[in-house]
């Protein structure tokens, strides 16, 4: 016998993990695993077109088709700006959320998704504090289910608006980023723009160059810090996957408590760098957290240890980041893991990323509505998009 | 009762060291004579069963089972959680008392084993260990034992308490009944607010569930082992349910070695799944302990194949439908694995781990009656219970959870390809299943 590493007696055959069903329908998003770089690629040209479109016949998108918003959490952001994407599309929406509906007398997920199925539904877009409850949603109905955030695991149209915003100020040539909102320097590109289709612009006037094609490259060489409480975070699990994929390192960055060891082993490309100096001298794009009290439970933390070593002051950025971009999935809370200073300042992009979200979801809603219905694992329809309708 | 013989099987017994073509003689619920094949002379009206080519063997006895009445009998009844142990070869089971109210009490022992309640096979109740389930108050064991309890268990949840564990350890020796631990300090896994969903880990992480960890289940387990220790005087049994870790299965290998009575079961799913079998969510691998890493299913293979583990038991937990088709957070944990358990353990343990035959039906057999003191049953010596298993060693067959006995189809394990197929399950000399007449 030769000594191997590991000191295995028997060699055993064991059962196998079944390949997962999900998802049942190729328009859902569920995780931003499920999204192929292709995918990916086709979702950011849509929402630039989207966004560019005349709202009139962009409003014919997607006309009195049915969309539910089904939200078992509060919500600010992610709600209104799918609500306004589906309106930009044209489509009818109706929100029902946990507080003033029949779950409140006990209706189960599956139930009220039935319901919302049997209204006429053609998509829900579900916002739910378990992990898991899209997957549960989408067996149960089949139709396509958008995941808005479940519980601390994913929240795929945040990441992919984060990914659109640091997009919007990477130039691919030289690998660096500037401050400005620079129309004309990298967005991805408007295919239907290039090919001639007019679309006055909501933020732009003219179609910017071309990353036609997101690759394994495209942000090599970046780093980008998560900063705060990564253990409840679903936006901080969707930025972790998905950002590696395309090249970039992520570095992880809290206490202990909000960041275990293990967070590391997610997925290739993730670090951890527990020293928020250390963390910012290295990155380009810094994304910060906020501490999800609703979560913490039994969890002990001492708020001005906290900040002490975690908070994302002026001083901090200046000293170690001075032209990096600062990122955050809000709610913010100022004074705590962020300052007013700096999120008001020139290096915040907090606004700008809401902006992003309305033309994501609408790309993404777009895909939902459009998709043939049987999973495939093969690309997007070539019509889907606007085909005959703009 | 008619006189049953079981002509030209292949006769396992290793609690009797039998392993050989035999026919066997059942009279009046015993095993009256085993014989070479064609040896035994059928008095009129001796029914005959045709075991040629098939594997006969002590009943099995699953020492860990939830039958859910009194109190959820829209998961499973007596009646219907025997009729599955029947169809998966089992002729005993000991039913835990977290039903409700939990059976902690002579009368309750009692009214589990009545007739009425149209039991397939034996059940043996295994009795509150606390007054209530709460860890708090002993019950009486002596009572309890002359009952009917075969063991005492606060299942479900820990005697997390240690003197309370102390004191039940105590008073178990001296009834001469084993106190079966459900290892698991709730301290760490049931946080309000932020109940465990599944095992600890990067797949936890990943999913965005909070973790068990294997500590909540060894650190248990070590200090009932510290427990019985110090009161060695007194022989205490303590036995670890649903073992799930290396850490504990470590624990208990060491206290075995000092000579302590320390005995400990694993389950299929526990020695088969991993926590990658979640999948996204799947609410039919959420079970408690959970199902844990590569590393500790590894752990545990190898601890069966060692001898180190004293059984194998199903923890059988029924649910009804829509309360697994929930959130993973929301969802009961549990497993049903009464028809699945021979077919399993057959499939991985003996055909791809080449564990010898008599040595997996000791793990279902002769090694839980020892545990539990079931005199006369999991051997086929002349003169024992007519319990035993007729089944055809190389037939493959899938399983259909929602096909099977049980009122419950919670199973990780739809689908899978089993071996070893039950031909007849005989309960003290009555044939409790018939595979050919079974609907």
């Amino acid at each position: 016998m030769t000594p191997t590493a590991t000191p295995t007696r028997r060699q055993l055959h064991l059962p196998p993990v079944p390949a997962s069903p999900f998802p049942y329908h190729r328009g859902s998003l569920l995780s931003i695993q499920d999204l192929t770089l292709e995918d990916l690629s086709h979702l950011l040209a849509r929402a630039t077109a989207l966004e560019n479109q005349d709202p009139l016949p962009r409003a014919r998108t997607l006309a009195h088709r049915r969309i539910a918003l089904l939200f078992y959490e509060s919500s600010t952001r992610t709600r209104t700006s799918f609500e306004l994407a589906a309106k930009s599309l044209g489509a009818d929406t109706a929100l029902v959320s946990n507080l003033s509906s029949s779950i409140e007398k006990g209706e189960s997920l599956k139930d009220t998704g039935l319901t919302l199925r049997a209204l006429g539904a053609e998509a829900i877009i579900l916002r739910h504090n378990c992990s898991g409850a899209p997957w549960l949603l989408e067996a149960a109905t089949r139709l396509p289910v958008l995941n808005a955030g479940d519980g601390m695991h994913a929240h795929p149209t945040q990441a992919l608006l984060d990914l659109r915003t640091i997009l919007a100020h990477f130039d691919p040539a030289t690998k660096t980023f500037h401050l400005e909102y620079d129309k004309n320097s990298v967005i991805l590109s408007d295919r239907s723009a290039a090919q001639g289709v007019e679309g006055p612009a909501s933020l732009s006037s003219s179609p910017a160059p071309v990353i036609d094609q997101l690759t394994p490259e495209t942000l090599s060489g970046v780093t980008v810090a998560i900063v705060g409480d990564i253990l409840h975070s679903r936006v901080a699990r969707s930025n972790m996957l998905l950002l590696p994929r395309l090249g970039a390192r992520v570095l992880l960055c809290g206490p202990p408590q909000l960041l275990p060891e293990l967070a590391a082993a997610a997925g290739p490309g993730i670090s951890i760098e527990r020293n928020l100096e250390a963390a910012l001298g290295q990155s380009q794009a810094v994304m910060m957290l906020r501490i999800q009290a609703e979560r913490l439970a039994g969890l002990q933390l001492e708020l001005e240890e906290y900040k002490a070593a975690y908070q994302l002051t002026g001083q901090r950025l200046a000293a170690y980041a001075p032209s990096a971009l600062v990122l955050h999935p809000g709610p913010i809370i100022r004074g705590l893991e962020i300052t007013a200073g700096v999120a008001d300042g020139p290096q915040s992009l907090i606004l700008e990323q809401v902006r992003h979200g309305v033309a994501i979801r609408m790309a993404v809603l777009e895909r939902a509505l459009t998709a043939s219905s049987e999973n495939s694992t093969g690309t997007l329809p070539a019509t889907a998009g606007n085909g005959g309708r703009a | 009762m008619t006189a049953l013989i079981i002509r030209g099987g292949h006769l396992v017994d290793p609690a009797a060291g039998i392993d050989a073509l035999k026919d066997i003689l059942l009279k009046e619920g015993r095993v009256a004579e085993i014989a070479a094949p064609g040896k035994l002379k059928s008095a009129n009206g001796t029914q005959v069963l045709d075991a040629t080519g098939l594997t006969v063997a002590p009943g099995l006895i699953d020492m860990h089972v939830h039958l859910r009445e009194p109190g959820q009998t829209h998961k499973e009844t007596i009646a219907t959680g025997t009729a599955a142990a029947a169809a998966g070869g089992f002729t005993a089971v000991a039913a835990m008392p977290n039903t409700r109210p939990p059976n902690d009490s002579p009368e309750a022992t009692r009214w589990m084993q009545a007739a009425d309640r149209n039991a397939s096979v034996r059940v043996f109740p295994i009795a509150a260990a606390t007054r209530g389930l709460k860890g708090e108050t002993i019950n009486d064991y002596a009572a309890l034992k002359s009952a009917g309890a075969v063991a005492v268990s606060d299942d479900g949840l820990p005697i997390l308490k240690e003197s309370v564990m102390r004191e039940a350890l105590t008073a178990a020796a001296r009834a001469g009944l084993a106190v079966i631990q459900h290892a698991e300090d709730t301290r760490l896994t049931q946080i309000p607010g932020m109940t465990a969903a599944m095992n600890a880990g990067p797949v936890a992480f990943k999913l965005g569930l909070r973790g068990w960890p294997n500590e909540a289940e060894s650190s248990i387990v070590e200090r009932d082992i510290r427990l019985v220790t110090s009161l060695r005087e007194a022989r205490p049994h303590l036995h670890v349910a649903h073992i799930s870790t290396a850490a504990a299965l470590n624990a208990v290998r060491q206290a075995r070695r000092s000579g302590l009575r320390v005995t400990c079961e694993v389950t299929p799913h526990h020695f088969l799944l991993t926590d990658e079998h979640v999948g996204l969510y799947d609410t039919h691998a959420k079970v408690c302990p959970p199902l844990r890493s590569a590393a500790d299913r590894e752990a545990l293979i190898e601890a069966i194949l060692d001898g180190v583990v004293d059984a194998i038991a199903t923890d059988h937990a029924p649910h009804a439908v829509h309360e697994k088709e929930v959130e993973f957070d929301l969802a009961p944990n549990g497993i049903i694995g009464l028809e699945t358990a021979l077919g399993l353990s057959l499939r991985w343990l003996h055909r791809e781990w080449k564990m010898p035959l008599g040595r997996v039906l000791s793990l279902l057999s002769a090694q839980p009656a020892a545990l539990l003191n079931l005199k006369g049953r999991g051997t086929l010596a002349v003169g024992s219970f007519a319990d035993l298993v007729v089944f055809d060693p190389k037939a493959e067959w899938t399983y259909r959870a929602h096909e099977g006995k049980s009122k419950s189809h919670n199973s990780p394990f739809d689908g899978w390809t089993m071996q070893g197929k039950v031909r007849w399950t005989i309960s003290e000399g009555r044939i409790a299943y018939d595979a050919e007449s079974a609907g």
